[in-house]
């Protein structure tokens, strides 16, 4: 699905792939390892319009939930029901077959705000540092 | 958030090298996970875990009257278990709340250890001092000078005869006073996993080489790391209470479904009035055991309702990695409901279908040819 280094990504973890306006959404390998072994995944409804930086979709652990975040605005266009199915595909391999949802971007320049991947390996080394992820 | 600092087991140098994530537990600083509690909680079911138990507390009770205090603060009857026995019982304050649950082994007529939860530790025993008052029995808490290792699981037989045989022939709740690394130890076979197992009591000068001797010669046998991650879920599927959210002083042992550890036969206890005009009234409210039928994970603290009525909050709840399913257990108003009730858990604002199913949520099979 995605190569790391080509993606986008939010400052709670999520990456998002813009390809041909239609972005492909998910947690990246560092929020799988925190979060840890993945038992339940709630994904958004299709044809839902969702808001960049909107809760849209829960992860769920033994221990806790998480709310993942909507990278860009637009329109849920596609679901990935295997991680339903199996949620431990997120763990096993959270850039390919354990993504999320896809969304048509309706304001594809939003991707500006985002980190490129560079820049998330750099926030993931202060995020460290200090404590805050 | 406290920014008091954190207390450390003997272990936490181990703890730290063996990968562990560190988190406050009741002001201890202990292990939720080492590799992932799915791996952990499974290990345990089929093959073996080992547990830093240490900030649990331990209290000496010596001296001739020493039953005769057990008998007056324990719901249980102490009178039951000789040398070498245990018993799980609930101290009561005179409300008949649950003050705390407990590990009750008998050593001599006149020498009795309790082991008594981490949280209430302190309390514990100055209620216990209290309540001693007036007794020849003396009190000494040892709950610094202990360290506590839980080995559980259908493994832990093997690996816990290689160097302490003697222990093997332990029954269930029987208790073992023996010398380990040349300190006076003791040895239970207990545990909070719903598994067979066994609780190494041990000075805490000799705890990582204990910790370090089982888990090198339990490796090859399959045995791993466990966090109190899988502590959590290994217990609540076996249906054992975690004092603090399961109960306490504001709920009784019959209402958390424990009534068969209050004995009101052997005579007076703290408590007894209260929870036999209790049992004499009838339950207003019951722990039951919950379980999805949709998938979902429930969470402590989840609404219950019962046909759009709210029926009470799940105390303890969780994603069962045996069944698969989301559990919990709470009290609901409703003491009547038999297993198979339908009733709904509000997850994320969604009301998500239910049932209501016996307890324990799972039963060992291995457990049960361990002699009783």
């Amino acid at each position: 699905m995605s190569k790391p280094e080509a993606c986008r990504y939010l400052k709670s973890h999520e990456w998002a792939e813009l390809e041909g306006g239609v972005a492909a959404v998910g947690v990246s390998e560092h929020a799988q390892h925190e979060i840890s072994d993945v038992v339940f995944v709630e994904l958004p409804k299709l044809g839902r319009q969702v808001k960049q930086g909107e809760a849209c979709c829960i992860i769920e652990s033994v221990k806790a939930a998480f709310d993942i975040y909507a990278p860009l605005s637009g329109e849920v266009v596609a679901v990935n029901d295997a991680v339903v199915k199996d949620p431990a595909v997120v763990n096993r391999s959270p850039h390919e077959e354990g993504w999320l949802f896809k969304i048509k971007a309706s304001k594809p320049a939003e991707a500006d705000a985002l980190m490129d991947y560079p820049g998330y390996q750099a926030f993931l080394k202060t995020a460290v540092a200090d404590g805050s992820h | 958030m406290s920014t008091a600092v954190l207390r450390r087991t003997s272990l936490y140098d181990s703890h730290k090298q063996l990968g562990g994530r560190l988190v406050d537990f009741h002001g201890w600083e202990l292990p939720v996970q080492y590799e992932g509690i799915l791996k952990e909680h499974n290990a345990v079911r089929t093959q073996c875990g080992l547990f830093d138990v240490s900030h649990m507390g331990q209290v000496w009770v010596r001296g001739p009257q020493a039953l005769a205090f057990l008998q007056k603060t324990n719901t249980n009857d102490i009178s039951r278990i000789g040398p070498g026995r245990a018993i799980y019982s609930h101290l009561t304050n005179e409300q008949g709340g649950v003050v705390d649950d407990v590990i009750v082994s008998c050593f001599a007529p006149d020498r009795y250890f309790i082991v008594v939860n981490a949280a209430t530790a302190e309390g514990d025993f100055a209620w216990l001092a209290k309540q001693a008052e007036g007794f020849d029995a003396a009190l000494e808490n040892k709950s610094d000078y202990y360290g506590m290792i839980a080995i559980q699981g259908p493994k832990a037989a093997g690996i816990v005869a290689i160097d302490t045989p003697a222990a093997l022939a332990l029954p269930r709740f029987g208790a073992l006073e023996l010398s380990i690394f040349d300190q006076p130890s003791i040895i239970t076979r207990t545990g909070y996993t719903g598994e067979d197992g066994f609780e190494f009591i041990v000075p805490s000068e000799i705890l990582s080489r204990v910790w370090d001797n089982l888990l090198t010669k339990g490796r090859s046998l399959g045995a791993v790391p466990c966090g109190l991650g899988a502590r959590d879920t290994l217990r609540l599927e076996a249906g054992y209470l975690l004092y603090g959210q399961d109960i306490d002083t504001e709920h009784t042992s019959a209402e958390a479904g424990y009534g068969w550890v209050v004995k009101f036969a052997k005579g007076d206890f703290i408590g007894r009035a209260a929870l036999l005009a209790q049992k004499e009234a009838g339950l207003k409210r019951r722990m039951m055991g919950v379980r999805l039928l949709e998938r979902g994970v429930p969470r402590p603290g989840a609404p219950v309702s019962i046909e759009g009525r709210p029926a009470g909050t799940l105390c303890s709840a969780t994603f069962s990695p045996t069944l698969q399913a989301g559990i919990g257990m709470g009290y609901l108003d409703r003491p009547d409901l038999k297993p198979g009730a339908r009733l709904s858990v509000l997850i994320h604002n969604k009301e998500v279908p239910a049932e209501v199913v016996a307890m324990p949520f799972y039963v060992s099979e291995g457990l049960k040819n361990v002699k009783a």
